[in-house]
């Protein structure tokens, strides 16, 4: 029989360590998941104003954050603006800055999309029917780009917990970390608990995800 | 800023850079073709391998890339199946690129109504010209922008292959900072030559996506 590794989780509180790892990047990204939509809500209406000044500057910030690997953010966030600006960051709060910054540009983007995909006769028409500007939003369009959005934020919040698996380059003990000192201890009593313990870690990422992308899914087929 | 720093590691970045473009390069080839083989199964509704695709996907999509890696790395040599880092980085990245190509072709074949193809077959096309000249001319428009967000992606992506001891950009930014503690012109010289690669990428992609857009019909 093959020696599969697996048998090191069940040694002394390994598991719990594990999830305690993982529990960690998820902790990271909720936090920055709540930050970050109502920032990138504000921002995504700000960016359909017509406004040249704010609209180009938005659009650089937006580019940049999105087009920058999350991991050279990290770097720059983490040894970048520590040696610059002289302050001090644990790799916690570098990951939630970060992930804050880059679910806003995200977000904010997605915002932007729903608000721009109502097609103009939809305000006409309620100018036309003699409702306020207020009310046109209130029953007409919010309602419509909600629909749209919730999916795609859904998404969003998935993309950010595989993302967070990241923040084991800057240093912070989550569950790859974990799972390295793991091996690292049990290097003579299992050698192969390389195998196990990354296909377990890989089994709890896809646990972490797979439930919301479902629910993403089932909402983008129910209110198409 | 120290220049003559820059000056002197840049020929360093620009071998870390040729390293990342090879490996981006090659496994959003094969992720393209993992994705094609996908999607046309699940076209064609093949059974079994149709839900060995939904599973693959579904797992792909849904874990990270760095810890696909992992496995592939540290976690396959155990039970005897031995990589180089290369390869696996190129494995990793068809892996993971595999499922997001197909869900981009899959969603461009699946926006063309079925009524197409019965109109093209009523006219007398076979199945292949239906294909070609009806069903994927409109397909491919409507796939291009989730394909060209998908290359760009993937490029990102590989700036985690540090993690498995390959010599890309961001291995080479670690090193530098860890052994001159030069921090910002290593950062700066790293934010360089990801514009360099990537910003062509998105700039080609917007081209595409304008040029394309009026390809389908009634949309």
């Amino acid at each position: 029989m093959l020696d599969l590794g697996l048998d090191v989780l069940l040694k002394g509180n390994n598991m719990i360590r594990l999830l305690q790892g993982l529990w960690v990047a998820l902790w990271i990204s909720l936090v920055s998941v709540i930050i970050s939509m109502p920032l990138g809500i504000l921002l995504g209406i700000v960016m359909t104003w017509k406004n040249k000044v704010t609209k180009a500057i938005l659009r650089i910030y937006l580019e940049f954050i999105r087009i920058m690997p999350q991991l050279v953010l990290l770097f720059i966030v983490y040894f970048g603006t520590t040696r610059i600006f002289g302050w001090e960051l644990s790799g916690e709060t570098a990951s939630i800055i970060v992930f804050v910054l880059w679910g806003t540009a995200e977000m904010s983007d997605l915002v932007r999309g729903a608000l721009v995909s109502i097609p103009k006769h939809q305000y006409e028409c309620s100018e036309a029917l003699g409702m306020s500007m207020a009310q046109t939003y209130r029953y007409i369009i919010i309602p419509q780009a909600v629909r749209r959005l919730i999916p795609l934020s859904i998404n969003l919040i998935t993309r950010m917990i595989k993302t967070t698996s990241l923040i084991l380059m800057i240093g912070v003990v989550e569950v790859l970390k974990v799972s390295q000192q793991i091996i690292e201890a049990n290097r003579m009593s299992s050698p192969n608990a390389a195998f196990g313990i990354y296909l377990t870690v890989f089994i709890l990422y896809f646990i972490a995800c797979w439930p919301i992308s479902m629910l993403a899914r089932y909402l983008e087929k129910k209110w198409r | 800023m120290n220049w003559d720093f820059i000056m002197r590691y840049l020929p360093m970045y620009q071998k870390a850079a040729i390293l990342t473009v090879k490996i981006g390069a090659l496994g959003i080839v094969f992720a393209i073709i993992v994705g094609l083989i996908c999607a046309t199964i699940q076209y064609y509704k093949v059974p079994v391998l149709r839900t060995i695709v939904a599973v693959y996907i579904e797992l792909s999509r849904n874990t990270p890339l760095l810890v696909q890696l992992f496995f592939i790395y540290y976690g396959l040599p155990k039970v005897g199946i031995s990589i180089d880092a290369n390869t696996c980085g190129v494995a990793g990245l068809a892996f993971l690129g595999g499922s997001y190509m197909a869900e981009a072709f899959r969603s461009g074949l699946e926006t063309i109504e079925p009524i197409q193809e019965e109109s093209a077959l009523s006219l007398g096309m076979s199945n292949y010209q239906a294909m070609r000249y009806v069903i994927l001319p409109q397909a491919v428009s409507i796939s291009i922008p989730a394909f060209m967000a998908n290359v760009i992606f993937l490029l990102k992506e590989t700036s985690v292959f540090s993690a498995i001891s390959l010599m890309d950009l961001m291995f080479t930014a670690k090193d530098l900072i860890g052994v001159y503690y030069k921090t910002t012109e290593s950062l700066f010289l790293l934010v360089v030559f990801y514009l360099i690669i990537l910003l062509p990428v998105s700039i080609l992609g917007s081209l595409l996506e304008r040029r394309l857009r009026y390809a389908g019909f009634g949309a």
